[in-house]
């Protein structure tokens, strides 16, 4: 019985090279991702997490390798078209419209999802397909009661709920946040990872995190990067046991933990 | 792209807090029905033909002012060179009143819609290029574009007239329901009825998803990448908005004053409009309004009392972008917030302590400057020059020092109120026993 | 060939003048990200400032003095009014300065009045230093390209060869890291608006008794010197001499040579409309290149946000 050729993944990266200059700072990354699953990605500072994030989303084109999102080649394409085709990111320091209220953030969310485009004889106050789903999107992120705030008067874990809000509330499949728990408590940070369970229930995620307890708890498989490449790549107990793991990065945090 | 997953959570229970779309609601339409009626009233409280010529300018100016803050306050763009849409709808509205067998045929109200065209059609072609960039580069080729207009309008005389610009009669479109338009006070309803349509026009432009996303890209770009929209289109169809309107400003300002020269192009009156945009108040959809009218107050009034009333204008413009960013507009909603919470009785007093004392100080500075520019610009044996309606010698000391301590006592005893007036604003804006 | 020669030389004075005033904003753009709209204003207050000297201590003194004046008029803008402005981001700024533009114009004009002063060369510069094919050539003329080329000189030194220069260097480049290591950042600043303002007062200086000192002075010159900046690329002081050079000899040669469209179309072949005036093309037939000199940069620079958004010899996008 031959094997039928399944769905593309969801992300794979091929042979991705990234320099600045003299600088390479990206490798050599090979990295596939399937639909539904939860990625994390892992690795000291400096070891390029960002710019991979970055070459992902659209910020920089590659130096050289490709970029697969669903099979469609997205290397090198702006922001807005690969959002277009279904990606979609957070920030590591927060980044939303901090003058409009926190109800217009995540309604500008939904305009291009929605199909509205640059139009300019809608009125989006009449639209009850805007309204009502930026209502769900704000109780999912249960920051209904703050919704006629401007967003920079939100408090830190409030604000970092509101960019997760706005990064899936267009309705992107591949989720991409970048240390979503970034500088918060014990307590902030469970609430956010039962948020991000949440909302990405059934689609793909990929994230930056230093936290290794949201990383255990979280993550289908982890990707270690050092350097700029990956050195491992799989499930959370392969990836702690594996010794070349353990001597690059993990060591000291495990001796921590436990 | 899959739709925003709503399906495994159970429909939450509706809160009373849920939206319905917001429905015209009386609250929202009564500042434009008052506006409207406003306007209709005003001929008959200021009757004099100056008067009516005025409200003229205010109108036209109000509209070019808004279509700039489309520009600057909706979308962060600074543009030094806005006037050249509002010039070739003019100019090209004065051809049209010029070609007798068209103009003929067309009622005169709808003459601005041309300008518009027109202008929207300049846009067209330098946003094309000009609007990739927001910020410094955008104010750069907005200035090289504005001056090369404004400097081939001495070389295409076919179309700009040359020195003496195009003139043309407004008097020979088709009449409009037996109105030939000879009368001041029938332009101002023209003028009036346009101001009330763009003004509503541009308020629901900044309501549509294409204004709201103007305001995202303005103050997040990057972000608003990556909800799906290209930063450069959403500038470009800002940018394009705004030239519509300031060619109806054009035209309007074509029917009003049947000439339109190089001055409407050039970098003095785009300079012009930012100021004027930038006193009433960026942040706020009826800042510009406000500015337009008090900026043509102080060029119509004020220019008769003083000499130097541009030299105030400037050291206001400059003391409103360094202490007062938010403009009149700014200033006056910052009271919304004691207002609200009935707080603010609170300011009563430490207002008239600074306040009084700062406009002495203001009146004394101005005073003492009016005295100084008379003592050295004034002909040769003219000592006598007359100040808040006191005739007396520019030469004799006793005024000059009059006018220096008044100054001087104002401001330190405005100072000197500061502290408290700033703890009085404070306590102000706190709900009461709430965080600060 | 001495009409070329002496478009060379006209050319060089204007190019250099140019410079002077282009170097200052560009070095000021550069280390700060601020766009000093009022760049020209500061070159209008030399010429006046160095009048004003000359009424009393003559036109030397007024070079000597009126330079570190404007310089210093420049440093306290910085440090007490574009620094508050500077929290609320580049646009702000850019508005300050165009307030700062309009202020001190009606400032000029409320001190001195509207008129043109009589600022004047100095007697002892006013003979005729040589002529070519009979064009004369003013001393005056010489001893700017003199001082222009002096400036430069020393700018150059003192960018390449003291320590303050490597500062300001490395600045450019990377105003965070140069903060970083510990140098006071707003004093460099303040130094480097001062020098810049001064550098355009000096223009000014020179400038004032052949280009006439009147309160338009400066709006006449300020466009042109952002476009020198724009199309030598934002940053780059070659950038800035190699553009200013090129916009003067472009501009002189375009309004002495009187090139005519009317000879370009009749040799193409096109055949002139009579009678000129009832041709619905007459503005193009009419076109020669002394009308567009003046519109030239303006092209250039238009041309070049299109094609090289970085400019000639930039490096750093806006």
């Amino acid at each position: 019985m031959t094997a039928t050729p399944g769905p593309p993944p969801a992300l794979e990266i091929a042979g991705l090279k990234k320099s600045f200059g003299k600088a390479e700072i990206i490798r050599g990354v090979d990295l596939s991702i399937g639909a539904g699953e939860r990625h994390a990605v892992i690795g000291p500072n400096g070891a390029g997490k960002s710019t991979l994030f970055n070459l992902i989303t659209g910020r920089f084109p590659p130096s050289s390798g490709a970029i697969r999102l669903h099979g469609h080649d997205i290397s090198g394409k702006a922001p807005f078209e690969i959002n277009r085709m279904g990606l979609s990111r957070s920030f590591q320091i927060t980044n939303i419209f901090p003058r409009m209220t926190v109800f217009e953030n995540v309604r500008c969310s939904l305009l291009w999802a929605q199909g509205y485009r640059y139009s300019f004889w809608h009125m989006v106050n009449r639209s009850r397909d805007l309204n009502e789903g930026a209502e769900d999107i704000l109780e999912q992120i249960n920051l209904t009661e703050r919704r006629d705030l401007p967003a920079g008067v939100l408090s830190y874990a409030e604000q970092r709920a509101l960019e997760i809000g706005i990064t899936i509330a267009g309705g992107a499949n591949v989720i991409m946040l970048d240390e979503p728990t970034a500088g918060m408590s014990h307590s902030e940070t469970d609430y956010i990872v039962n948020l991000i369970e949440k909302v990405t229930e059934n689609k793909t995620l990929v994230m930056v995190e230093h936290d290794m307890g949201v990383v255990f708890g979280l993550a289908d498989r982890i990707s270690v990067l050092v350097y700029g490449e990956i050195i491992a790549t799989g499930r959370p107990e392969e990836v702690r046991s594996n010794p070349k793991v353990q001597e690059a990065y993990l060591g000291a945090a495990l001796e921590a933990e436990h | 792209m899959t739709e925003p997953d709503q399906k495994h959570t159970p429909p939450p229970a509706r809160t009373p807090v849920r939206a319905r779309p917001a429905p015209v609601t009386l609250a929202n339409a009564l500042p434009w029905i008052l506006g409207g009626l406003f306007l209709l009233a005003m001929p008959f409280i200021f009757q004099s033909n100056s008067a009516i010529t005025i409200m003229n300018q205010m109108a036209i100016t109000i509209i070019f002012a808004l279509s700039y803050n489309m520009l600057l306050g909706q979308g962060g763009m600074l543009s030094f060179g806005h006037a050249v849409y509002m010039g070739v709808g003019g100019f090209l509205c004065v051809h049209i009143m010029n070609w007798g067998d068209v103009f003929a045929l067309m009622p005169l109200p709808v003459l601005p819609v041309f300008g518009g065209v027109f202008g929207m059609g300049l846009a067209l072609i330098v946003g094309s290029f000009s609007t990739r960039k927001a910020g410094t580069i955008f104010a750069m080729i907005s200035l090289g574009v504005g001056e090369l207009i404004a400097a081939c309008s001495v070389i295409i005389v076919a179309f700009f007239g040359g020195e003496e610009g195009i003139s043309g009669d407004r008097t020979y479109g088709l009449p409009f329901f037996g109105v030939e338009f000879l009368h001041q006070i029938e332009v101002y309803y023209l003028t009036a009825f346009w101001l009330m349509l763009s003004a509503l026009l541009m308020f629901l432009f900044s309501r549509t998803p294409i204004g709201r996303m103007a305001n995202a890209v303005r103050d997040n770009p990057e972000r608003a990448e990556f909800l799906g929209y290209s930063a450069r289109w959403v500038r470009f169809y800002s940018f394009v908005a705004a030239g519509f309107f300031a060619g109806i400003a054009g035209g309007l300002f074509a029917i009003n004053y049947e000439i339109l020269t190089e001055e409407n192009l050039n970098l003095a009156t785009s300079g012009q409009i930012l100021l004027v945009t930038f006193l009433g108040g960026v942040g706020f959809f009826f800042g510009p309004i406000l500015g337009a009218i008090l900026f043509t107050l102080l060029q119509t009034v004020l220019s008769l009392q003083t000499e130097i009333w541009q030299l105030y204008v400037g050291v206001l413009f400059l003391a409103t972008v360094m202490y007062f960013p938010g403009g009149l507009a700014g200033v006056l909603m910052m009271h919304a917030l004691p207002l609200r919470l009935g707080r603010a009785g609170l300011l009563v007093g430490p207002y008239i302590r600074t306040l009084v004392p700062a406009v002495v100080c203001a009146l004394g500075a101005a005073s003492a400057m009016e005295i100084l520019f008379h003592l050295r610009h004034a002909a040769l044996g003219e000592s006598e020059m007359t100040l808040f309606w006191i005739t007396f010698d520019s030469h004799a000391p006793l005024p000059l020092a009059i006018a220096a301590v008044a100054a001087v006592a104002g401001f330190w005893l405005a100072r000197r109120s500061a502290p408290a007036m700033a703890e009085a604003w404070h306590k102000a804006s706190t709900p009461h026993g709430g965080a600060a | 060939m001495d009409l070329i020669l002496v478009n060379l030389i006209d050319g060089l004075v204007t190019g250099l003048l140019l410079f002077m005033l282009s170097a200052g904003l560009t070095l000021i753009f550069s280390m700060m990200g601020v766009l000093n709209f009022a760049h020209a204003s500061f070159y209008m207050l030399g010429a006046y400032f160095a009048y004003q000297v000359s009424v009393y201590l003559g036109f030397w003194m007024g070079l000597l003095i009126a330079p570190p004046a404007v310089g210093l008029v420049g440093a306290m803008i910085e440090r007490y009014g574009l620094r508050r402005v500077h929290q609320y981001g580049h646009v702000p700024e850019l508005i300050f300065t165009f307030g700062l533009a309009l202020l001190i114009e009606e400032a000029v004009q409320f001190i001195w009045g509207k008129d043109q002063i009589a600022y004047n060369i100095p007697e002892v510069l006013q003979f005729t230093a040589f002529s070519i094919a009979g064009n004369s050539i003013p001393a005056y003329k010489v001893f700017m390209i003199f001082i222009s080329v002096a400036i430069f000189l020393a700018l150059l030194f003192v960018l390449t060869r003291t320590r303050v220069g490597m500062i300001i260097q490395a600045a450019l480049s990377y105003p965070r890291t140069v903060e970083a290591l510990g140098h006071n950042v707003p004093l460099i600043f303040m130094g480097v608006f001062g020098v810049g303002t001064g550098l355009a007062g000096v223009a000014g200086v020179i400038a004032g008794p052949v280009l006439s000192t009147f309160p338009g002075m400066a709006v006449v010159l300020g466009s042109i010197v952002f476009v020198t900046i724009v199309i030598g690329g934002l940053g780059s002081l070659w950038g800035a001499l190699v553009a200013s050079l090129l916009i003067g000899w472009i501009t002189t040669f375009a309004k002495s040579y009187n090139l005519r469209m009317e000879d370009l179309l009749t040799g193409i072949g096109f055949s002139r409309p009579e009678p000129i005036w009832d041709s619905a093309w007459a503005d193009l037939w009419t076109l020669t290149s002394p009308q567009i000199a003046d519109i030239l940069p303006y092209l250039l620079m238009i041309l070049i946000l299109a094609f090289r958004p970085y400019g000639l010899f930039g490096k750093r996008d806006v």
